[in-house]
């Protein structure tokens, strides 16, 4: 087979222009004069807006100009010879800046002959340094001080104002300009003076501003749809083109038989008006062509702007073949690194699998079971590249032509490489590589520990998969994207994939409390996928930390805190040795998603594959130890003893007295007031404090009294869920509901609520809740916290949408600037940002939260 | 230019010094770069008011950083 050699070929300069009348011309393979369509038979006019010279869309017919098929064919243009000028509507401003900054008689620019020189050189100079946009920058500011000059430096004639009637109507001194007039300046300007516009005159001369010629875009761009009922129905783009030929032709005929001037104008005016539309149809003060049925027509620029248009839907905005969506949802017995992808979605999905002598046996299998049965195979690709479908039908016939060189599409199976991904991607987390799993199901199921990085939760949140098509694809996806190469952060250096709820909530109630008979332990391990148990003792109850200590490595050593134990108690310190949790709590502050060097550690000893492995055994143990011993949070644990009521009731009254004297101090005028504050905001910030600081005490007294070993207690002091502001709220006192920041101030006059005394400044008139959840709520304590429940529900719905345009933003800014190998971060024209990434040239990913740890590198090397 | 310098003072401000020829020949060797690539400065920046710059010199600034304790950064000097 004869070797095809792409030519490659440099793109030395791209030059961007307007076409000239002439270009127009020469483009165009055909002349339209007609605003017909098709004639009787239904074929195309010549001369006509679907005139076969400007290509084909119909199938079986062949090209005039040349002579490809449908979808050979690219397409031409054609043009139209308009019967006056008119304005080009993108070119308004453009031509608005020429007419004012050039002489109305001798078309020079408004600058003396000796400073045209010296302006064009400073803008070479301005370009070369410091790039375009600042020479496009300085343009303009020459462009405004010639506003001003009132008298051509050539030939002295008085310049006259011009101003713009919007969208294209000029006006020089209560006079309007006609298109030819303004054409006919334009062309005066001299092409030496252009340069100093920022024109260059080979590519834009001003007067192909103002349109002679329009081109017609060719039928591909523009197709008509055949309807059902037989009917054609044509593109917006050939409306709007039949409206502007058919003005045309009127302008035409109406100037050749000497019509009045006044009928002339109008035409003109209306010509201008489509021409104006077909370009842009959102032009501010004009009324947008319409359909029939009242629609917008979608003209030229809609096609191209704003998120549904060319770029941002097209180019920028991809869709991908071989994905799947749906509804995730928990499965703490997968791998972290694995997905559960249901099994339909599994039949649709495929893996292209090159047909080999050695492992043809293999996938004839699956072409046998055809795509009805699971692992079976949709589709047959030839070496000539025709697909052909697996059906009953064709099964047969594909069998006995198959041969190596043939790649068979593969329906999904376990351990195939897919990219899992959930929006919003803010991060590189977001987006990361898994091992496939088929399961029964409709929804897909992934290790609750990987929520975090995505962010995700189970309250019908949807997420994405990809299956890579290439050998390429796979293996990047997989040294790259898996989800042990993102188990450490490289925002903070810690490991962002952890423990959450009840894997804490298990593994702090294992390691803190329990005992348990050693066949209990054996059972326990066994379940998480541990059949080793020689590092168990041999003794009849075992606690709970050596049943920890089986699943951590032999040699590893640890040391750390446990915050949910008080520093008085020898479990506070966290101490590892030779693979033995010797003393301290497993809870958040170790095993919790980003935080604590335990984990870290791990990673940093064993390598990410070995953590991933034991950080699904640790977060199984956890569960497995709630599923064996029972865990309930209930109602009853946020109750409080009569005592503990008493004790509350007695803390807030307490507060109420202060605040009352507080208010009588102010009505006397004897508040003592903070720096800077007048007596009024002296005393709302003092209520304040004080009403605070009367729910920490009841916080507390809760704290204090609650039952230790209640399930909702374990659950807060592991940093499981919940905090005690939660539990004082239920079973005390709600607390203060404020309002950016201050008591509730709002609502009828001189009062919130019309339960209230006018002016009375009292606790519960503004917006202290006394009630606990528990108890529930007062008539007016409701409405307040409703208040404040509509605040900031309103607060979070307007500020998601602001925060991700904002990041947008930023990360559209940011995305091409990198690190180099100096450590130098440059931006794609090589300009420097820093000189130090991140002034001291480390790698957080490296790091241990962001330090490194000289202690114990120093360590490591005197052993040996 | 302003007699008194007390703004150079302030503990917000970091020390601005100037590289001389030789320095910055090595600087624009060291990272390849001309002055376009360098972050740029005003020459009225108040900051080196008192070093009395010239357009396309090199400014040096120590900063303090949260990150690396001290840091160093470059500019150059442009006149618009």
């Amino acid at each position: 087979m004869e070797e095809i050699r792409p030519t490659y070929k440099k793109i030395h300069s791209i030059t961007f222009g307007v076409m000239s009348p002439k270009f127009i011309k020469e483009m165009a393979s055909a002349k339209i004069v007609t605003p017909e369509l098709y004639d009787k038979e239904g074929y195309p006019v010549v001369g006509g807006l679907m005139d076969v010279r400007l290509g084909v869309i119909d199938p079986g017919l062949k090209c005039k100009t040349c002579g490809h098929k449908l979808k050979e064919c690219p397409g031409h243009f054609g043009h139209i010879e308009l019967a006056r000028p008119v304005i080009h509507i993108k070119f308004v401003k453009e031509i608005l800046d020429l007419l004012r900054s050039t002489c109305r008689s001798c078309g020079r620019i408004l600058v003396p002959s000796d400073k045209i020189k010296k302006h064009v050189g400073e803008l070479e100079k301005i370009g070369a340094e410091l790039g375009l946009a600042e020479r496009r920058k300085r343009v303009a500011e020459i462009m405004v001080s010639l506003k001003t000059i009132t008298k051509c430096p050539h030939c002295k004639e008085s310049q006259l104002k011009i101003i713009i009637e919007k969208p294209t109507t000029y006006i020089e001194d209560d006079k309007r300009l006609s298109p030819i007039e303004i054409r006919t300046r334009l062309e005066r300007i001299p092409d030496d003076d252009l340069e100093v516009f920022g024109m260059n005159p080979k590519a834009v001369r001003p007067e192909w501003m103002v349109l002679t010629v329009l081109g017609i875009p060719p039928v591909t761009m523009r197709p008509s749809i055949t309807l059902e009922s037989g009917e054609r129905s044509e593109d917006d783009l050939t409306h709007k083109l039949g409206d502007i030929v058919r003005i045309n032709q009127r302008l035409f005929e109406n100037i050749n038989a000497g019509a009045p001037e006044i009928i002339i104008e109008d035409l003109w005016d209306l010509l201008q008006y489509h021409v104006t539309t077909f370009f842009d149809n959102e032009v501010a003060q004009l009324p947008p062509a319409r359909h029939r049925s009242g629609e917008p027509l979608k003209t030229i620029t809609a096609r191209i702007k704003s998120k549904e248009g060319r770029i941002r839907h097209n180019l920028a905005g991809k869709r991908t073949n071989f994905s799947a969506r749906t509804v995730i949802s928990p499965d703490p017995k997968l791998n972290i690194n694995e997905v559960g992808v249901p099994q339909v979605i599994a039949m649709k999905l495929t893996v292209p699998e090159r047909l080999t002598e050695w492992n043809m046996k293999y996938l004839k299998e699956f072409i046998q079971r055809g795509a009805e049965t699971y692992p079976g195979a949709n589709y047959i690709l030839r070496p000539d590249g025709k697909r052909k479908k697996i059906t009953d039908e064709t099964k047969e016939q594909l069998l006995e032509e198959l041969q190596p060189g043939f790649i068979v599409e593969r329906h999904l199976m376990n351990g195939d490489i897919a990219l899992f991904n959930r929006q919003p991607s803010l991060h590189r987390m977001s987006m990361m590589c898994h091992r496939v799993r088929v399961l029964p199901g409709l929804t897909f199921r992934l290790n609750p520990a990987v929520c975090a990085p995505y962010n995700a939760d189970f309250d019908g949140d949807e997420m994405n998969l990809h299956i890579p098509q290439t050998e390429e694809a796979r293996a990047e996806a997989e040294i790259l994207m898996e989800v042990q190469t993102q188990l450490i952060s490289p925002r903070y250096g810690l490991s962002i994939i952890g423990c959450n709820q009840d894997a804490i909530s298990g593994n702090y109630l294992l390691t803190r409390f329990m005992d348990i008979p050693r066949e209990q332990a054996i059972d326990l391990l066994a379940s998480v996928g541990i059949t080793e148990f020689k590092k168990l003792p041999h003794k009849k109850i075992v606690s709970g930390k050596e049943v920890f200590s089986v699943i951590i490595p032999d040699n590893f050593d640890f040391d750390g805190v446990s915050r949910s134990v008080p520093s008085d108690n020898p479990d506070h310190t966290v101490k590892i040795r030779n693979g033995q949790l010797l003393s301290g709590v497993m809870d958040k502050s170790n095993l919790g998603e980003g935080s604590g060097l335990l984990l870290r550690n791990i990673h940093k000893q064993y390598g990410r594959d070995e953590m991933v492995e034991i950080l699904g055994r640790i977060y199984r143990l956890g569960i497995e130890v709630l599923l064996k011993y029972g865990f309930t949070a209930k109602f009853a644990d946020a109750d409080l003893s009569e005592a503990s009521t008493v004790q509350i009731n007695k803390v807030i009254e307490e507060a109420y007295v202060d605040v009352n004297n507080m208010i009588k101090e102010y009505k006397e005028g004897n508040l003592e007031l903070l720096p800077g504050r007048s007596m009024k905001e002296t005393l709302e910030l003092r209520i304040l404090e004080r009403l605070n600081k009367a729910r920490n005490e009841a916080g507390k007294i809760i704290a204090d009294n609650a039952d230790q070993r209640s399930d909702t207690m374990t659950m807060v002091r592991s940093g499981a869920r919940g905090n005690l502001i939660n539990l004082a709220q239920m079973g005390a006192c709600v607390g203060q509901q404020a309002l950016r920041g201050e008591r509730i101030n709002k609502g009828f006059n001189r009062r919130t609520i019309s339960a209230f005394k006018k002016d009375d400044l009292g606790p519960e008139a503004h917006g202290f809740i006394k009630s606990g959840f528990n108890k529930g709520l007062r008539p007016h304590e409701m409405f307040f916290m409703a208040m404040t429940g509509r605040d900031s529900l309103m607060d979070t719905a307007l500020r998601t949408p602001k925060s991700g345009y904002l990041y947008r933003r930023l990360a559209n800014a940011l995305q091409d600037i990198k690190v180099e190998y100096d450590y130098t971060v440059r931006d794609a024209a090589g300009k420097i940002v820093q000189f130090a990434y991140g002034e001291d040239s480390m790698d957080v990913s490296k790091s241990e939260g962001g330090k490194i740890n000289v202690k114990q590198i120093i360590n490591s090397v005197m052993e040996k | 230019m302003s007699a008194k310098k007390d703004h150079l003072k302030h503990a917000l401000i970091p020390e601005h010094t100037k590289l001389s020829d030789k320095e910055k020949e090595a600087l624009m060797k060291k990272y390849n770069i001309t002055l376009k690539e360098l972050p740029k400065i005003s020459i009225n920046d108040p900051a080196i008011s008192h070093l009395d710059p010239k357009e396309r010199e090199i400014i040096k600034i120590v900063r303090k950083s949260p990150t690396a304790g001290k840091t160093i950064f470059y500019r150059g000097v442009i006149n618009e």
